[in-house]
């Protein structure tokens, strides 16, 4: 057998992981690896970003709407920092990515070398796993090892950082899959027992609701969820990074749980008697406050990561593993059943949000435009088949409160992290993911601007994605915040904004921009139609605020409508 | 009731691996909880490394960051336990003027009944030695203290729990998925 240099190993190493696409950017220590990928670009395909974090948001995108391990790559340095926010995100957000930075060479670390940095230090907890190669035999071990550990369990990034000698350095290359670190449990056992216990608890119930979160979407495990709630009857309510595991129509969805969350599930969580809760964390977006949530209640939490029970919310029943295992276990034993008076009080609830917020929002009267008219002609014009990409703000909480989703792994947005910036590149790594489907990227002028060079990117890889700018000329949440809870002192939160047309224009990409209600359908058609990456900046009412909101504090049932 | 604060031992079974320690102790500085004492050594099985972390919190916080800590890939198992639950020991050498050994009696006495050892002694000073329990180890200090001490240092906690930590029956139990 003859001998390959690291580099080109790392190139092999990916391609047995099933990688074609990769998102990064070159520089001195990451250039032996740039040099296999310049050979081997007719099998991966290199997406030049136009900054690190737009690479590893670009992956995140990648991983979110397929389901496959993202993958980014950068220098040492400066480009391994400039991941760190990405990292971040992909690590709360419990999304599976490699990341692969260069590094000084092995004889040059700890000396403040040019582009040296502690990136292992920096990364450690914002990483399920990270390694740093400074042998090239480590190489195909040690990506093998990254892939499982990004993918298996509850998935998150890794960080494989590489010095540049063993890059340089030849090896016999070698790979075999992983499928198990001595150390490391993916997977808790299920305890029967308990799904027992669940089922029984479900089975006389009176008034049972179901807050079900992104470990559905994670764990494939939709299915499963849709026959649950269809056999017991059961209203099912979603965090953000659930949305669109059950589709928006369905008559036992009852909307969005958390801060600017639907009025109905939100109180009502605060009045059922078995809470069932499926793959999410009970995050304090969600809860309000914990010393009042769902007290009356019975908690039952299912959930792959045990580190989870009892965090934030001691549970009565846990039910530890795989979501799409342990709801079959429980589907064989609960009971078909309907709780129609139950789920009539969520209707009486939303009829009362329809007429206070929803209307007002979708069917506005007033002059400005809202945000959720634009979502609503989204909605019309792509029959929710989208994937909306939202970026963080109040857009993002419109778009997740308006979409209309049809099938899983539509809704992409950095939940946890709230990381403005986000959209745009994520836009790009799933539409390059998913090349047919219809993907949206939803954008504040705020968030916009923060990674506004991926426009690079979108024109030089022609990623026909659709790119939504609703424009108030204001950090839009913020400003909502500075009105409700600081007098009105908008501290740094206007802003004078550049003709975003004109930039897109700059890039070559179509664009144009929407002023009047009238002109807002034809606008969105015309972007709908076109196969080409395109830009439409909406200009909305400069303060219109996001309800319902729970206020810091206050219970999810003190939850406001105005 | 649950944010009484109570010493913990906590010992953590990991792979024998570069930076883990870092990933371990971002997981207490997260918290904004200070390490009393930190013992890395090895154990009864080849390979695997025994961390005794020593630390003042609530029994809820407790729970939640040992948790945390089993989730790290290269962390085998963690536990928590209280004084009750473990046999710890805890060392520390005192270096004290020889003068005062020979010139006062009553130093002698402590040393004794406290079954410290004398490391060594020479002209200048001895380095007297002592295992034992926190409060022994703190007593002795009191006591030498008023004589005057040149050097003073302690190590961090060991303990082994009264009930079994079954370490190797996980590893084990790993194998064996392994190879189903």
């Amino acid at each position: 057998m003859s001998k390959i240099t690291g580099s080109e190993a790392v190139i092999k190493c990916l391609l047995k992981e099933g990688v074609d696409i990769i998102y990064g950017y070159p520089g001195g220590a990451i250039m032996p690896v740039y040099d296999e990928l310049y050979k081997y670009q007719d099998k991966i395909h290199h997406v030049l970003t136009r900054h690190e974090q737009g690479a590893t948001h670009s992956a995140q995108g990648f991983a979110r709407i397929s389901g496959r391990v993202g993958v980014a790559i950068a220098t040492s340095g400066p480009g391994a920092t400039n991941l760190v926010t990405g990292l971040a995100d992909a690590q709360i957000d419990s999304t599976p990515m490699v990341c692969v930075t260069g590094q000084v060479s092995s004889h040059l670390l700890g000396s403040d070398a040019f582009q040296e940095t502690d990136i292992i230090g920096i990364s450690t907890p914002i990483t399920k796993w990270n390694y740093q190669i400074t042998d090239a035999s480590e190489i195909p071990e040690i990506f093998a090892k990254a892939f499982y550990i990004a993918r298996s369990g509850r998935p998150g990034p890794v960080l494989i950082d590489i010095t540049k000698d063993a890059q340089f350095d030849k090896i016999d290359f070698k790979y075999n899959k992983i499928n198990g670190v001595r150390s490391y449990i993916p997977v808790p056992k299920i305890n029967i027992d308990n799904i027992k216990l669940a089922a029984d608890l479900i089975n006389n119930s009176k008034k049972p609701l179901i807050v079900w979160g992104q470990g559905v979407i994670l764990g494939n495990a939709e299915q499963e969820l849709i026959e649950l709630v269809e056999k017991t009857g059961i209203p099912a309510a979603w965090t953000i990074l659930g949305a669109s595991a059950i589709p928006t129509d369905h008559p036992l969805n009852v909307g969005m749980l958390g801060m600017h969350g639907n009025y109905a599930p939100n109180v009502l969580t605060n009045e059922c008697d078995v809470l069932i809760a499926i793959g999410m964390r009970f995050d304090d977006r969600v809860t309000g406050d914990i010393s009042r949530y769902a007290k009356q209640a019975k908690i039952i939490h299912f959930e792959i990561d045990p580190a989870e029970i009892n965090k934030n919310i001691e549970v009565d029943i846990p039910v530890l593993g795989d979501a799409k295992v342990t709801l079959n276990e429980l589907l064989k034993i609960t009971f078909n059943n309907s709780h129609e008076k139950w789920l009539g009080e969520f209707k009486k609830l939303y009829d009362i949000e329809y007429k206070k917020v929803i209307e007002l929002e979708l069917n506005p009267i007033k002059k400005g435009l809202t945000m959720g008219e634009v979502i609503k002609e989204i909605n019309i014009q792509t029959k929710g088949d989208a994937a909306i990409v939202s970026d963080v703000g109040q857009h993002q909480m419109v778009a997740c409160r308006y979409s209309n989703f049809n099938k899983s792994k539509s809704n992409i947005t950095s939940g946890g992290l709230g990381t403005m910036g986000f959209a745009l590149p994520a836009a790009v790594g799933a539409k390059m993911a998913c090349p047919d489907r219809e993907v949206i990227a939803v954008i504040g002028d705020g968030g916009f601007q923060m990674t506004i060079q991926e426009l690079g990117t979108v024109f030089q890889t022609k990623a026909a994605v659709k790119i939504v700018l609703l424009n108030n000329d204001f950090l839009g949440m913020v400003r909502q915040w500075q009105q409700l809870f600081f007098d009105k002192r908008y501290a740094s939160t206007e802003m004078i904004n550049p003709d975003f047309v004109k930039i897109a224009e700059g890039y070559f990409i179509k664009a144009n921009r929407v002023t009047e209600r009238k002109d807002l359908a034809n606008a969105v058609e015309d972007m709908i139609k076109s196969d080409e990456p395109y830009f439409l900046e909406v200009v909305v009412e400069k303060e219109g605020n996001v309800f319902p909101m729970i206020t810091t504090g206050s219970s999810v049932s003190e939850i406001r409508l105005s | 009731m649950n944010d009484l604060k109570n010493k913990y031992t906590v010992s953590v079974y990991t792979e024998d691996s570069v930076g883990l320690l870092n990933r371990i102790s971002a997981i207490f500085q997260r918290r904004h909880i200070n390490i009393i004492s930190f013992n890395s050594s090895m154990t009864e099985i080849k390979n695997v490394q025994r961390w005794t972390i020593l630390v003042l919190t609530s029994e809820s916080l407790i729970k939640k960051i040992v948790g945390q800590i089993n989730k790290q890939v290269e962390v085998i198992n963690a536990y928590f336990h209280t004084d009750e639950e473990t046999i710890y020991q805890e060392s520390c050498l005192f270096k004290i003027k020889s003068s005062l050994l020979f010139d006062d009696r009553q130093i002698q006495n402590i040393i004794k009944e406290s079954n410290a050892i004398i490391v060594t002694v020479n002209p200048e000073f001895f380095v007297i030695e002592k295992s034992g329990r926190t409060q022994e180890l703190d007593e002795l200090y009191q006591k030498l203290n008023n004589y005057g001490i040149l050097q003073y240092v302690r190590s961090a906690r060991i303990a082994v729990t009264k009930s079994a930590l079954m370490i190797s029956e996980i590893l084990t139990d790993f194998k064996k998925n392994k190879n189903e």
